[in-house]
């Protein structure tokens, strides 16, 4: 499993970039790709909608099922990846660089993890 | 094998409509100006094409297809001769009434019978599939809380273990859908639900046994929860066969039910059916069901309509000549079949999770009914062998494979549903099957990974096949 010391993650699977104190990259972990399986659709957000720490903001579907993807952080959505809507395939591919959207005017944030806190409790799931 | 536009000769032609009977009328509607591109064939090819098709399918009367959650069961000739009477054939929805008074028996004798197996006091038989009839009954439990102009009821609580339907119906429904955890028994976390509730509960949605094959012990307080708040219990009839005439969701405390016909009570199922999933609901919900209701009057029959109702989901009496089907099966089991039935399919389930238990692991084994589920989690690990895997691997043998991936909460799933109808020595024989693929696994784990290969279709590309699907003939350019 791949988990890059430089970024932050919560629980339900997603990574965290942040490029200042209230602005930030998001997508979803290795893990969660490899869970997942191949993905097949991306729903996104619409820049200016607003995201609350815990909630869902979107769905992904693979050719397993539909899962949603949870928000790690409060705040507001400035840009979205419009790569993936039409090559979902790139979060399985490279699930770091391919990031869904970039939150601006972060407020508050999920519990987030460090690299080796997120393998540890990604460890404890798998039993 | 050839598309039915490639097999098109022009001029081919068969005659398969009778002479028209009524006087030729004059059309004032302006005609296409051009003609659509019918296929043209003559009888016998049109005979082969379909043929050909049934060769590329697999159902239950070619073998063994113990799809998980579906109760693929074998469906008796005398369900389709009843449902070809010409008495029923030749119907037409708006006839007089005093002609269909036979129909009309059907109707109401049907929800008779279904209502004393449910526990429920009426039904409407109108909603065409499960899905349509989870719709249909978080309708129903939205215009209960509306009447009473308790309108603060927004969310509907939906186990994680729930088929995919139930969160989408009630979204359809215009809800907000909770997910409500399962404990480490596969069963509902009651501190979760407790947690849950609220006077933003509108209702839950459940199917015992879950989805895992488990029967939720804690059914009783479960219902209780959600009528302490306020809510509504619906439940999910998709895993009924394991319990039909044993019992029954209104003594388990549900307010509605929908069936799945063409699971449980045998009629036509896959490929578009038609299927027919039939609301039923208590008393106090009754006056809110789909018209028209079909009633008893006297020694005859009428329709009736209730002025609360939330008006029709589907034209006039749904798919009537599936609930002709049901009937037909319902009386040839008769009083003792139905529970009989019901313990040889919980029999087959365990019969085959036992012969299977020391080669797969399984999700959970105690307390299992009609279904189990198989997870190859560790043997992905270990052999890179999964779910996918062996269930490509069965097609090879002739077995529909179980479901897939689902429930979510297993993973590397395989959920298998033998069904009664299954004999012990088909049953052997799969067992025999899967610990023959299993051994295949460890020993020629590549040849797993390309199987199946005695299909017509291998491995298609499941990403392309979502994302770029070809469903249409493109016609060769002149």
């Amino acid at each position: 499993m791949n988990t890059p010391n430089d970024l932050k993650y919560a629980k339900s699977h997603e990574w965290v970039r942040f490029l200042d104190d209230t602005t930030a990259l998001i997508g979803i972990t290795d893990f969660a790709q490899n869970a997942l399986g191949d993905l097949v659709f991306i729903n996104l957000p619409e820049v200016g909608d607003q995201v609350v720490s815990g909630e869902v903001f979107t769905d992904v579907e693979s050719v397993k099922a539909v899962s949603d993807i949870y928000s790690p952080v409060t705040g507001e959505i400035a840009e979205i990846n419009e790569e993936l809507l039409d090559q979902p395939a790139l979060i399985n591919e490279d699930p770091y660089a391919a990031w869904m959207v970039r939150v601006t005017n972060i407020t508050d944030t999920e519990e987030l993890l460090d690299a080796s806190a997120y393998e540890a409790a990604c460890a404890e799931e798998e039993g | 094998m050839k598309l039915i536009f490639e097999r098109s000769r022009p001029g081919a032609r068969c005659e398969l409509l009778p002479p028209c009977d009524v006087p030729a009328a004059e059309w004032t509607i302006p005609l296409r100006a051009t003609p659509p591109r019918l296929p043209e064939l003559s009888e016998i090819d049109l005979s082969r094409h379909y043929t050909a098709l049934a060769k590329e399918a697999h159902g239950v009367n070619d073998g063994f297809y113990p799809l998980g959650s579906c109760t693929m069961k074998y469906n008796p000739r005398i369900n389709e001769e009843m449902a070809a009477l010409p008495g029923f054939t030749g119907l037409h929805p708006l006839q007089p009434i005093e002609t269909v008074q036979g129909a009309l028996e059907v109707l109401s004798t049907a929800e008779e019978l279904f209502c004393e197996i449910t526990g429920m006091d009426a039904m409407s038989f109108q909603p065409a599939a499960g899905a349509h009839g989870e719709f249909t009954g978080l309708l129903l439990m939205k215009a209960y809380h509306d009447s009473r102009q308790d309108t603060a009821r927004t969310k509907i609580l939906v186990p994680d273990a729930a088929h995919g339907t139930n969160p989408a119906s009630a979204a359809m429904a215009g809800y907000t859908v909770v997910s409500i955890p399962s404990n480490e028994k596969g069963c509902v976390n009651l501190d979760a639900l407790r947690a849950a509730v609220g006077p933003d509960t509108a209702g839950l949605m459940l199917t015992n046994p879950n989805t895992v094959g488990l029967f939720d012990e804690n059914i009783l307080e479960i219902t209780q929860i959600i009528h302490d708040a306020g809510g509504l219990c619906y439940y999910d009839g998709a895993n009924l066969n394991a319990v039909m005439g044993i019992v029954r969701p209104g003594d388990m405390g549900f307010d509605v039910v929908h069936l799945n016909l063409h699971k449980t009570f045998s009629t036509p199922h896959g490929c578009g059916g038609p299927g027919a999933g039939p609301v039923g609901c208590r008393e106090f919900l009754a006056p809110f069901l789909p018209v028209d209701q079909a009633v008893r009057q006297g020694d005859g029959f009428t329709l009736e309509q209730s002025m609360a109702s939330i008006g029709r989901v589907k034209a006039f009496y749904g798919n009537f000549l599936v609930v002709v089907r049901a009937l037909t099966y319902l009386l040839t089991l008769g009083r003792e079949g139905i529970p009989e039935a019901a313990k040889n399919a919980v029999l087959n389930a365990n019969y085959l999770m036992h012969l299977l238990k020391d080669r797969y692991q399984m999700a959970f084994t105690e307390g299992v009914m009609h279904e189990f589920v198989i997870t190859l989690e560790e043997e992905k690990k270990q052999s890179g062998i999964s779910a996918m895997d062996v269930a490509k691997a069965m097609l090879d043998y002739g077995i529909h494979p179980p479901t897939m991936y689902f429930p979510l909460i297993v993973h590397e799933a395989l959920m298998v549903e033998p069904t009664e109808t299954e004999s012990r020595e088909t049953l052997e024989e799969a067992a025999q099957i899967l610990h023959e693929i299993i051994d295949r696994a460890h020993n020629e784990p590549e040849a797993l990974h390309q199987s199946p290969k005695r299909t017509c279709i291998g491995r298609p590309d499941e990403v392309a096949a979502a994302r770029q699907p070809r469903l249409r003939y493109l016609f060769p350019l002149n």
